[in-house]
């Protein structure tokens, strides 16, 4: 039995529900509990959907425990082919009907209906969301690509199925539109966009390409290593999130396609993080620290932008993705920092505190923590809330997603010259800590403008929560009143570290009380 | 200023006695609801030392998180106890486990003076004792913070009754008045702060009290009961906590839901009534207020008058809702669909329509989906899966769960109320792209 307050995935049935989603001419039929429906508005309310998601619940109650639960299933299901005419029927069962072991397969099976029925297996009690969107689109795949056996003809070079985006993804609807863009300048067909926007039949097509691009593998992995297995279909499992995670992918496709890159691709201009980067009002980014968190493909690709492409520290790295720890322990170790492999965001939470950062990169979760700390915050990965379906085009992948991604991890930063500004004026009338910076909107990382009292609350909630993470503890530094002042000279966003780092200087000197000048020594010790 | 007021004319009467008799069209499929778990959202915000332990799954969590949007409270006053694979299978024991995540609970949040285990629809299925465990843990951990038990699952509770079950726990907490106590009233059904305070200084100036509220604002303020308490609904989901009040000797005052000028002052009237308030001392201290929600309401009867309304069941509300809608704004309601109707409790606000209103109990969304279709109504009063798809057709919404969580009731409320069912119409003339 675990704790939960929030949770980063749902359960596994609701993966099954994204697929299902993604998909025309799918209906889902759900044994579950009244109540289930619920997930309905993930669909019609954060993504915004205009039509409901195509899933039947059997919606029983506990008066039908003692009677027939298997035959409410058995209407629903002849009940939901006949109204909505699918071409495939999912049949599965959510946490409660997993416990009343019905066995929708077999029941649906015996139904006798007019419709391939693909039954799920959702263990609720052991997996978790991304898992069952994966496995539900394995099963489709395996259903309707399988049983053709291997084409005939030798599938053509140059086409391509790009597997993985789907309803309820980070910006999958926009993404790709990015990668489309560059497969058709390569010259490359594409055979099939799956799941999102394919019916079953286009499934089925699936083997007639030459190759798969898993655009995230948290989803089609499992579908793509099969494929492979089955049909020899080469993976690129490159993620075009950056601009040289965009180039590496580039060169992917177009080996795996046997094609050459046409120049105007990498030079067409379209592209400008590297420009915006490089420019001098850029500096003031360098070394910024940067705690990343979030599903294992984003986290990864923004971890390599963070670092390689705008200049800053990666200080944290974690995912909540369990399935692909590996790939997020494989670049912690490349950023020399501990891989944070959790899906309880109070840990991440401590994490987020314990490293200091200047920004956070994360999902919903960090988004709420980060507010919390008053440190700015970017979201990059699911689950997200509403405004992170934006109305704008706004990919993360391809040269235009870099784009997108300089502009949304950078303005939330205050500015280097602002940033010097409040440095040097701390005790400025209109220009202080609590006023915020001037382009961040209300409660958006600036400090509460209503009381001066509440200035430092952040910071010594920092500090409370994170004395079990810190154990310097040997015997707290006491600061005389001079050093406390000077301390408090220092912007907000960066007094948390200098509190920190001052006192573990201090801790390991056997400095006490701590002085001015033990303050001063400590920075010419750690540096900036 | 002068102010010229006509009584609206309803837009449909009735004679009181078809209410018993009204035919209910009851269907069987999917029930487009929340659980009872979800009433946790108001729930904790209300009583501020209780703190909700859901023992359910995954699910439950994932439910709380996504139904209401509420993840602005750093630190809420509810959590999930998920239950796992190794407590399915024996391999844990699953009282130690839950009493390990109290005890750790518990430690980091001292603050919290009530302890309420909630069951879920896993936990009911598996037969977790919940009652008796927390009759363990409030053993081990009362009176620094006592334990009860009460289930909010979707198998047995439709949304709000996950507030009934609450209450209805609740009951048994509840101190004995004092022997020869004077008559007091316990206002039941959670309401919003400043409507709790509105109702205060009309029953002051009633000269009815001690007046208290059920749920209370603190765990530790619970009223006392016994054969000299009255009890009134303030909310129609309330019936078993009513049934318990009973049981303690409570004697209920039966009226309208205090919605509108007109329910607000049925409602007052019925409690005027019992505490022998004379009809002059009546009028005079709810005249004002009477006088101020008729001309609040008069605001938005041009745009809703006339107007046919199919509300779709959420939160057992919408009989009062319909009869607000009928007879102080004119709307011709269509459909009034309520997850459960408790005749007993929404019998006089039946009552109070004509029999031309088709009422259903329960649900079977798509032949309700279909119903809408072919009557093609002006409004539809529907729940948050259901909204975006009925305006993408082009059809006008009015989300069903905002009636829960806003300040509704009673005189200085009418006309928002009004307000919010006429927002999505005057919303619609307003903006000139889509359809």
């Amino acid at each position: 039995m675990e704790l939960t307050v929030w949770t980063y995935e749902g359960p596994p049935h609701v993966g099954a529900m994204r697929i299902a989603n993604s998909m025309r001419d799918v209906h889902f039929v759900l044994h579950a509990p009244q109540g289930d429906t619920y997930a309905d508005l993930l669909f019609t309310m954060i993504e915004r959907n205009k039509k409901r998601p195509p899933v039947t619940y059997t919606t029983f109650q506990a008066r039908d425990l003692s009677g027939d639960t298997a035959e409410i299933f058995k209407i629903a299901a002849r009940e939901a082919v006949e109204r909505f005419k699918p071409q495939a029927l999912l049949v599965g069962a959510s946490c409660t009907a997993e416990l009343i072991q019905d066995d929708p397969g077999g029941l649906a099976k015996a139904l006798g209906l007019n419709v391939p029925v693909v039954p799920l297996e959702l263990p609720s009690y052991q997996k978790k969301e991304n898992w069952g969107a994966a496995e539900t689109f394995y099963r489709l795949v395996r259903a309707f690509a399988g049983g053709a056996g291997k084409p005939d003809v030798a599938p053509e070079q140059a086409s391509c199925n790009i597997l993985g985006p789907s309803s309820l993804g980070f910006r999958n609807r926009d993404d790709i539109l990015e990668v489309k863009k560059i497969v058709e300048a390569l010259g490359i067909r594409i055979n099939t966009i799956a799941p999102l926007g394919a019916s079953p039949a286009d499934l089925a097509r699936i083997p007639q390409a030459n190759f798969n691009i898993v655009l995230y593998p948290e989803i089609a992995d499992n579908a793509a290593r099969w494929l492979k297995r089955q049909f020899g279909q080469e993976m690129v499992a490159t993620t075009p999130i950056g601009v040289g995670a965009t180039q590496d992918f580039i060169k992917a496709v177009a080996e795996a396609a046997g094609v050459d890159v046409p120049a105007s691709l990498v030079e067409s201009g379209a592209e400008r993080l590297s420009w915006y980067s490089r420019s001098i009002d850029s500096n003031y980014l360098t070394g910024k620290r940067v705690f990343i968190f979030g599903d294992a493909t984003h986290a990864v690709a923004a971890a390599r932008i963070a670092s390689e492409e705008l200049g800053f520290k990666v200080c944290g790295l974690g995912t909540y993705s369990r399935e692909f720890a590996r790939d997020v322990r494989e670049a912690a170790a490349k950023y020399g920092v501990e891989p944070l492999i959790s899906d309880n965001h109070l840990d991440v939470e401590d994490a987020i505190i314990a490293a200091q950062p200047e920004l956070v990169l994360g999902t919903q979760m960090e988004r709420h923590a980060a507010k919390r700390l008053r440190i700015p915050c970017a979201v990059i990965s699911s689950p997200v809330h509403v405004q992170d379906f934006p109305a704008r085009y706004s990919p993360q992948m391809g040269f235009e997603g870099a784009n997108v991604i300089f502009d949304s991890w950078v303005h939330p930063l205050m500015m280097g010259l602002e940033e010097h500004l409040l440095q040097m004026f701390r005790g400025d009338f209109e220009f202080n800590d609590d006023a915020g910076s001037s382009h961040l909107g209300h409660g958006h990382g600036g400090p509460a403008a209503n009381a001066n009292a509440a200035t430092d609350v952040a910071e010594e909630q920092a500090t409370a929560h994170a004395e079990p993470v810190a154990a310097v503890a040997d015997g707290d530094p006491s600061w005389t009143q001079d050093a406390e002042r000077e301390l408090r000279k220092i912007p907000f966003f960066v007094r948390g570290k200098a509190r920190r780092n001052t006192e573990s200087y201090a801790a390991q000197n056997g400095l006490n009380p701590i002085t001015i000048e033990t303050l001063y020594d400590a920075k010419a010790h750690f540096g900036r | 200023m002068t102010v010229v007021y006509s009584a609206p004319v309803p837009a449909q009467t009735c004679a009181p006695e078809t209410a018993d008799r009204r035919d209910v069209l009851k269907q069987r499929g999917q029930h487009e609801v929340f659980c009872g778990l979800t009433s946790i959202m108001w729930l904790h915000r209300k009583m501020q030392d209780a703190f909700f332990l859901i023992v359910g799954s995954r699910t439950c969590a994932h439910l709380m998180q996504s139904a209401a949007g509420v993840m602005i409270f750093a630190e809420p006053r509810f959590a999930t106890a998920i239950i796992d694979e190794r407590d399915l299978a024996g391999m844990a024991d699953m009282n130690e486990e839950l009493d390990k995540v109290v005890t750790r609970l518990l430690t980091r949040r001292s603050d919290i003076k009530l302890l309420v285990l909630v069951g879920s629809c896993p936990s009911e299925v598996i037969k977790l004792d919940l009652p008796r465990a927390a009759s363990r843990l409030n053993g081990e951990h009362s009176p620094v913070c006592r334990v009860m038990a009460y289930s909010g699952s979707g198998i047995e509770t439709t949304f709000t009754q996950g507030e009934d079950n609450f209450l209805a726990a609740l009951v048994a907490d509840m101190p004995a008045e004092a022997p020869g106590a004077p008559a007091s009233l316990v206002v039941v059904g959670a309401l919003g702060d400043v409507v709790e305070d509105q109702m205060m200084r009309v029953f002051d100036g009633l000269g009815v009290g001690p007046v208290r509220f059920l749920p209370s604002r603190s765990s530790t303020t619970l009223p006392p009961v016994g054969p000299n308490t009255r009890f009134i609904l303030a909310q129609p989901w309330v019936g078993t906590c009513a049934q318990a009040l009973e049981r303690r000797g409570a004697t209920r005052i039966s009226a309208p839901f205090p919605l509108g000028e007109e329910g607000s002052t049925a409602w007052y009237s019925a409690i005027a009534d019992s505490f022998g308030v004379p009809q002059a001392k009546f009028d005079a201290i709810t005249g004002p207020g009477r006088e101020r929600a008729r001309r609040a309401v008069e605001r938005y009867r041009p745009v809703l008058e006339g107007k046919s309304v199919f509300l779709f069941p959420d939160s057992q509300l919408e009989p009062s809702l319909a009869r607000f809608l009928s007879r102080e704004l004119s709307t011709s309601i269509v459909e009034i669909g309520t997850p459960y109707l408790n005749r007993d409790v929404v019998g006089p606000e039946l009552a109070m329509m004509p029999d031309s209103v088709r009422v259903s109990e329960g649900q079977d969304v798509e032949r309700q989906i279909d119903r809408v279709e072919s009557d093609n109504p002006d409004l539809i009063i529907c729940g948050m899966g259901l909204g975006n798809p009925f305006e993408a057709q082009g059809r006008s919404t009015k989300w069903s769960i905002e009636f829960v969580f806003t300040p509704i009731q009673g005189y200085e409320q009418a006309g928002d109320l009004a307000e919010l069912i006429a927002r999505p119409l005057m919303r619609r003339s307003l903006l000139k792209v889509g359809t």
